[in-house]
């Protein structure tokens, strides 16, 4: 079964063209690595697919079910979550809070403005259980500004595992990562149940490469290579892409 | 002691002294004043849930407080009780309201602030020329202030207590607003509404029942109002009244459940008080503006939490730059200087 599916997807920019005609198919379960260039138009695939952008054409499938037209609200009901490659989280909250946010995002509970939400237990062991996945449980009190790089980005990892998707889009989830903090957000995504569809957007081959089933470049807003870690690096497009001809 | 015995101690000794200022204050003028206080400060609360949990600064709340008080006024007029009249006036705000917050809501920032100034400009003018309705620079007079349950608020003392009972009303329902999910919803808009959005909130929905929310206190406030001066004019309409409870919101301190109500008593004093002795009271205030923002810019009340915490410290053998670092910590918990964000470039 198809978890995601991207049908002829385009957008422009005036009369710049940021995606042009991409399919993408991308099975349950599976890990799917989207590379290219600066500017090839990862991110804006990304925007387009969770809706925070509107494409001029084409049509996007969750779950076998037509999102093109829901807004970007409706598609995390549904099962879609990301983070950002810049981090965007609640710098005046708690690591706690912050999570506690992302699952209050899609409980009936956010419309409540009578009950005292550091009452809700439910909730918050709820967020303790995300923190605890990625390993942030003991600084869950600890206010967003005093964490590092590093812990803020397990901190949208963990908004994103916290709110249970069926698919998870990661816009460079090691950008910016000390060594010894790659790993450790790579074992966390590794740990991360099949049930997930996973779509990564990343820059550093080392980790990425290992991590993904199948492989997808874009160059200039065209999927120009697609296929397994072999066939896309033996691809001679991919070192054009990459190393120019 | 803990923090919290402290806090409700605070609450305690705040709550006996407002109970029985009339008893020892006397006077009925400073007792007026203690009322004007109290019913600027529902204003200054029902603005900061805007200003300082929503981050969308409005100019147009006077059109709202005026909105309730012309209403009321003109139902009263009408011939209808004072009960009806006040409901009447609360749903015509809150329609008002809902307009005001489709206009409004098409932009957020500078946007929104020029929005709500305009609409706000919008209000008074019909307040002002549209004077077979409103009798222009005239106003309009209410002759008797109501009497619930057969008490009349006629004169300064009862009155001052049923300003009181709303006023404490309002910040307790503030106080549970703030604690609750959706207020942490509209804090979340005011810091991430992008991130929002991605998590699945309607964030134009919620700021658009907090512009609601806000606007019922306007209007209570604004019903208050008319009682107080039995007389309601274009002149509350302006928008240095606009003006006046942003400063009250802004000096006090936005984002806090104390700081309109400093403020408030801040500007109201200086309003009614000074004057009496200081003809350019406007220039005294002006300079306490001043002084606040340079030393204090993320307000009074937890500027003075801040400069209290840095003198103890300092007491304790603590250093300047601990100081500094309790400056730096309070102005991103306000939210005045961009933080939380990486220092490296990802």
């Amino acid at each position: 079964m198809t978890a995601l599916a991207v049908t002829s997807l385009s957008k422009a920019f005036g009369g710049l063209r940021v995606t042009a005609g991409v399919n993408l198919h991308i099975a349950v379960g599976e890990r799917r690595l989207i590379i290219g260039p600066n500017g090839a138009g990862k991110t804006t695939l990304f925007n387009l697919i969770t809706g925070e952008i509107a494409p001029d054409s084409g049509s996007i499938e969750l779950m076998g079910r037509d999102i093109t037209r829901a807004a970007c609200r409706r598609r995390a009901h549904l099962g879609m979550a990301r983070t950002y490659q810049i981090i965007t989280l609640f710098p005046h909250d708690t690591i706690l809070r912050n999570v506690t946010l992302a699952l209050l995002g899609l409980s009936p509970l956010r419309w409540n403005a009578f009950l005292d939400l550091d009452r809700q237990q439910h909730l918050m062991d709820r967020a303790r259980e995300a923190l605890t996945r990625v390993g942030l449980e003991a600084i869950a009190e600890r206010p967003l500004a005093q964490t590092s790089y590093g812990e803020r980005r397990r901190v949208e990892i963990a908004m994103a595992l916290a709110q249970n998707p069926k698919v998870l889009l990661l816009d460079e989830p090691f950008a910016g990562l000390s060594i010894d903090e790659r790993r450790d957000v790579q074992k966390l995504l590794a740990a991360i149940p099949r049930d997930v569809t996973i779509v990564m957007i990343e820059h550093n081959m080392d980790v990425a490469l290992d991590f993904a089933d199948r492989i997808t470049l874009l160059h200039f807003g065209e999927v120009i290579v697609e296929g397994t870690r072999g066939e896309v690096v033996a691809d001679p497009r991919t070192r054009e892409v990459y190393l120019g001809s | 002691m803990s923090p919290s015995t402290v806090r409700r101690a605070s609450i305690a000794v705040a709550l006996a002294l407002l109970l029985t200022l009339p008893l020892w204050i006397g006077n009925s003028y400073y007792i007026n004043i203690a009322s004007q206080i109290l019913l600027w400060a529902v204003l200054a609360l029902a603005l900061n849930v805007l200003v300082g949990y929503g981050g969308l600064v409005s100019l147009g709340h006077a059109g709202l407080f005026a909105v309730a008080g012309y209403s009321a006024a003109l139902l009263l007029d009408a011939g209808y009780g004072h009960l009806a009249a006040d409901l009447g006036a609360i749903a015509v705000t809150l329609a008002v309201a809902a307009v005001f917050a489709v206009l409004a809501l098409r932009a957020t920032g500078i946007g929104f602030l020029m929005i709500t100034l305009a609409i706000g400009q919008i209000l008074w003018g019909i307040a002002y020329r549209w004077a077979s309705l409103t009798n222009g620079d005239n106003g309009i007079n209410v002759p008797t202030r109501p009497a619930p349950f057969g008490l009349s608020l006629a004169s300064a003392g009862p009155f001052y207590y049923a300003t009181l009972l709303t006023f404490l009303l309002a910040v307790l329902a503030m106080a549970i607003f703030v604690r609750s999910p959706f207020g942490a919803s509209l804090r979340g808009t005011r810091d991430q509404a992008r991130r929002m959005t991605a998590l699945g909130y309607n964030v134009w929905l919620i700021r658009f029942l907090a512009i609601l929310f806000s606007s019922f206190w306007a209007g209570v406030a604004g019903i208050l109002f008319l009682y107080y001066n039995k007389f309601v004019s274009p002149q509350v309409v302006a928008l240095t009244t606009s003006a006046e409870a942003l400063l009250m919101v802004i000096s006090g301190g936005s984002g806090t459940l104390l700081g309109p109500i400093v403020g408030a008593a801040m500007v109201v004093v200086m309003k009614n008080v000074v004057s009496a002795y200081i003809e350019r009271w406007n220039l005294v205030l002006g300079v306490i503006f001043i002084l606040i923002i340079s030393f204090m810019p993320e307000g009074l009340v937890p500027g003075s939490v801040r400069l209290w915490r840095a003198g103890w410290q300092r007491i304790r053998g603590q250093t300047p730059r601990a100081h500094r670092h309790a400056l730096h910590s309070t102005l991103e918990a306000r939210g005045l200087t961009p933080s939380g964000q990486p220092e490296r470039a990802p």
